[in-house]
């Protein structure tokens, strides 16, 4: 990261240069008018003994009580921010002074981080834990170049990350030198096809309006980043000691809900139902919205498929179809989505050979149903919006906030004898599900006691040392064949948060901080499974992990290798007929091995292993444990099968 | 990368998957009313099939080891061949499949795995590979395993 490396003239050097040319100025009154004409002067005028020895008068400003900065720190206080990440930068020099000084560190704390993608990812992370954004600031420039693949998961994951980029709009204001690389007309728009909403404030009252409007749009479903970008001159032109600006009201943001009459109708098909399944996804926005679904469910006594984009229903419950998802969705009449990203993926199945092909996994006469807020809200540049969908009803609402209106409308509609045959259904869903549970552990048993350690070993290792914790799954679980959802009894909205959302690596370590960075407060033990691709993007999360001590324990799935892609290599090698002996070319992470313990310790983290035996893993874990229960972060390297 | 784990997203479950927990998908509904039917049509007698199919091929299951991991078939299925849910690859260690039915799959999957032509994988590196899947012993069953059960 080349931020600040220009060396002529450095913003030190500068200050240093117009605190003398100031001086200058008293003592050679008619150069006044140039002088002040060149605000930001880079080279520091001859000074004479007389002229550094007498108290200037007349001349510039030099300090102030209270600049636009410190208002903006008002701003952000009235937001609600717990924590602003970010990794520093000059074009927000003013914010930042304000918020460590002016403002305490407090509501918001500055959290230092390595990379602005980390600083991005930890917001992700905490919002998904917490149900509310933090704030992350970063250079309008080079600092949004870095942070943009992290805010483009928190796009694809509908994560409300709120950015606050440092920009210097007009050109007399600037530096010569590295000011002026590390301006730009139009901060947000290298961000704008994967954000919400920017804005460029021109004066105070306009940064407080557009605070407030960003933080509404942000929070509305469908939640999303939105970008603020608070110009550099307005951070540090002082504030007159009249002037009446304030922060603007917050208004709570109302959900949007599906319509009475749509809702009504989706109730009475699901009555109806011989076999519906619920398929929920990224439903379950707050805590609320897991009792919400469970209520739903038991209401109607059927199948719920977690593709667990969240945490939306306990892994446990005898309604929970989720390792049966196929099965399910083959033999359902009628199939509600919620908040579902993918929904033509789950109600089709999809063959990648030369001539790739799909077909529908589902009944042909099978009412498809849809409730999500995607439908109002939709960019055409970049494709998450997934392939197009032939549904019978899509309601263009938030789905957590339209469960209690359709569970009501269930109710209402559910006569004695469809009650006898939801309960009916209940028992047969309750017996495929032990039986599901039963064919994962003997799938588990299988490579039980191989090395490489089994993922499902891994998994199992952890959870036999966090059961009786009040524990917080962070890290996706799509590497390790979603074994804790298999075999785990997870029932709280913090056990899980789902992934990146666009899958771009990098996001797992420093969102998992973000996620403990939530928990802390709470006093959760906060684990993650970690995979070692991921981590090798950005290491420097560890550190801030240790600076800010906050307790996470990752256990690493270290396959050694970006394995996703050397099976992706392996495809083509195969198509081609040409063997597969060089498909660890540009895939694998050997040769060195990484040693992720000394990583660890060396960003001032614990960290043990490599372990390779499965008989050492939970010794190592519970020691690993202890730390974290001091409070401060702990690594522990487990060298693992690919998946 | 970015791409590569957009397509990821599509493979659970979507691959090569012969595994009792999605028994009832439509797939292999289809294949078994096929097999089925063939036999059926053929007079093919479906139990002596199975039973002759079940001979074990002569092949090398020290030399299968080495070819198992260095032709990649670990990379999707483990290394004890105990399959993953998140390559959506079957479980075959011990393989379920006779070595005919094996065979065929590996030469033309009909699902996500790619197919191995006998120029990438001769005749007797297959029979070595199926003679070390077949050594691999059957685990213990999951609710014997303690720390599975909690």
């Amino acid at each position: 990261m080349a931020k600040q490396t220009k060396p002529v003239v450095d913003r030190r050097n500068f200050l240093k240069g117009a605190a003398a040319g100031a001086a200058a100025l008293a003592a050679a009154p008619a150069a006044v008018a140039a002088k002040s004409a060149e605000p930001r002067r880079a080279v520091p005028p001859p000074m004479s003994p007389a002229a550094e020895a007498e108290v200037p008068s007349g001349a510039e400003v030099l300090t102030a009580d209270r600049t636009g900065s410190d208002f903006m720190v008002d701003v952000i206080k009235s937001l609600g921010f717990e924590y602003v990440c970010a990794n520093p930068g000059s074009s927000f020099r003013g914010i930042h002074e304000s918020i460590i000084n002016y403002g305490g560190n407090k509501s918001p704390e500055f959290i230092t981080c390595c990379h602005e993608e980390s600083s991005v990812a930890m917001a992700h992370g905490y919002y998904k834990v917490e149900s509310k954004p933090l704030a992350v600031l970063a250079h309008g420039t080079v600092g949004v170049q870095h942070a943009a693949m992290a805010i483009y998961n928190a796009y694809c994951d509908r994560v409300p990350v709120y950015v606050i980029l440092g920009n210097i709009i007009d050109v007399t204001k600037r530096a010569p030198g590295v000011e002026w690389f590390h301006s730009v007309q139009d901060a947000a728009a290298i961000v704008r096809d994967f954000t919400k909403w920017d804005d460029l404030p021109i004066s105070l009252e306009h940064f407080a309006e557009s605070a407030a409007r960003a933080y509404r749009v942000a929070m509305t479903p469908p939640t999303l980043p939105v970008v603020l970008v608070a110009d550099g001159d307005l951070q540090e032109t002082p504030i007159p000691s009249d002037s009446k600006i304030r922060p603007a009201k917050l208004t709570t943001e109302m959900p949007p809900v599906g319509d009475s009459g749509s809702v009504a109708e989706v109730a009475r098909l699901l009555v109806a139902a011989e076999n519906p399944v619920i398929l929920a996804d990224r439903t379950a926005r707050t805590p609320a919205g897991l009792a919400c679904l469970v209520d739903l469910a038991e209401a109607l006594q059927c199948s719920v498929v977690d593709q667990a984009g969240r945490m939306n229903f306990p892994t446990r419950h005898p309604l929970n179809q989720s390792d049966r998802a196929r099965a399910a969705v083959a033999d359902a009449d009628v199939i509600l989505g919620l908040d579902v990203a993918d929904f033509y993926g789950i109600t089709h199945t999809y063959r990648d050979q030369i001539e790739r092909t799909s077909r529908p996994g589902t009944k042909p006469n099978a009412k498809l149903l849809t409730i999500s807020s995607d439908d109002l809200y939709i960019k055409a540049n970049y494709q998450d919006f997934q392939r197009f969908t032939e549904v019978d009803m899509a309601i263009a609402a938030d789905s957590e906030a339209t469960l209690p209106s359709l569970t009501e409308a269930v109710k209402r509609l559910a006569t004695d004898d469809r009650k006898r045959a939801f309960q009916d259904r209940g028992v047969r869903l309750n017996a495929a599900h032990l039986q599901a549970l039963e064919r994962s552990r003997d799938a588990a048993a299988f490579a039980w006691d191989a090395s490489p350690i089994s993922t499902a070993r891994l998994c199992m290792e952890l959870w036999g040392q966090i059961q009786n914790e009040d524990w917080s799954l962070v890290g996706a679980t799509t590497f390790v064949s979603k074994w804790p959802q298999r075999l785990w009894n997870m029932d709280k909205h913090y056990q899980y948060i789902g992934g990146a959302g666009g899958y771009g690596i990098g996001y797992n370590a420093p969102a998992a901080t973000g996620a403990a960075l939530a928990n802390r407060k709470y006093g959760r033990l906060t684990v993650n499974i970690q995979c070692d691709g991921d981590l090798m993007f950005a290491p420097g999360i560890l550190w801030t992990a240790a600076h800010h001590k906050i307790p996470v324990l990752h256990i690493m799935h270290n396959n050694r290798a970006y394995h996703q892609e050397v099976m992706q290599v392996q495809i083509m090698a195969d198509r081609h007929s040409r063997g597969i002996a060089n498909c660890g070319t540009g895939t694998t992470i050997t040769g060195p091995d990484v040693s992720y313990a000394k990583l660890a310790e060396s960003m001032g983290m614990y960290g043990e292993g490599p372990i390779s035996d499965p008989k050492d893993l939970g010794p190592a874990i519970k020691r690993a444990i202890e730390v974290v229960k001091r409070g401060e972060p702990a690594l522990v390297d487990v060298v693992t099968q690919p998946r | 990368m970015r791409w590569a784990e957009r397509r990821a997203k599509a493979h659970p479950k979507q691959r090569m998957d012969l595994t009792a927990s999605h028994a009832g998908r439509p797939g292999r509904l289809l294949a078994l009313f096929l097999f089925v039917f063939a036999a059926l049509l053929f007079g093919f007698p479906v139990a002596r099939a199975q039973q002759s199919s079940d001979a074990p091929p002569n092949g090398n299951a020290q030399n299968g080891r080495k070819l198992f991991m260095s032709d990649g078939c670990y990379e999707c299925h483990g290394r004890q061949g105990q399959g993953a849910a998140q390559t959506g690859a079957a479980r075959i260690g011990p393989p379920q499949l006779s070595f005919e039915g094996f065979q065929n799959y590996v030469r033309k999957p009909t699902n996500q795995m790619p197919p191995y032509t006998s120029k990438a994988l001769p005749e007797q590196d297959l029979a070595d590979i199926y003679a070390y899947l077949k050594s691999i012993p059957m685990p213990p069953k999951g609710k014997d395993i303690p720390l599975l059960n909690k």
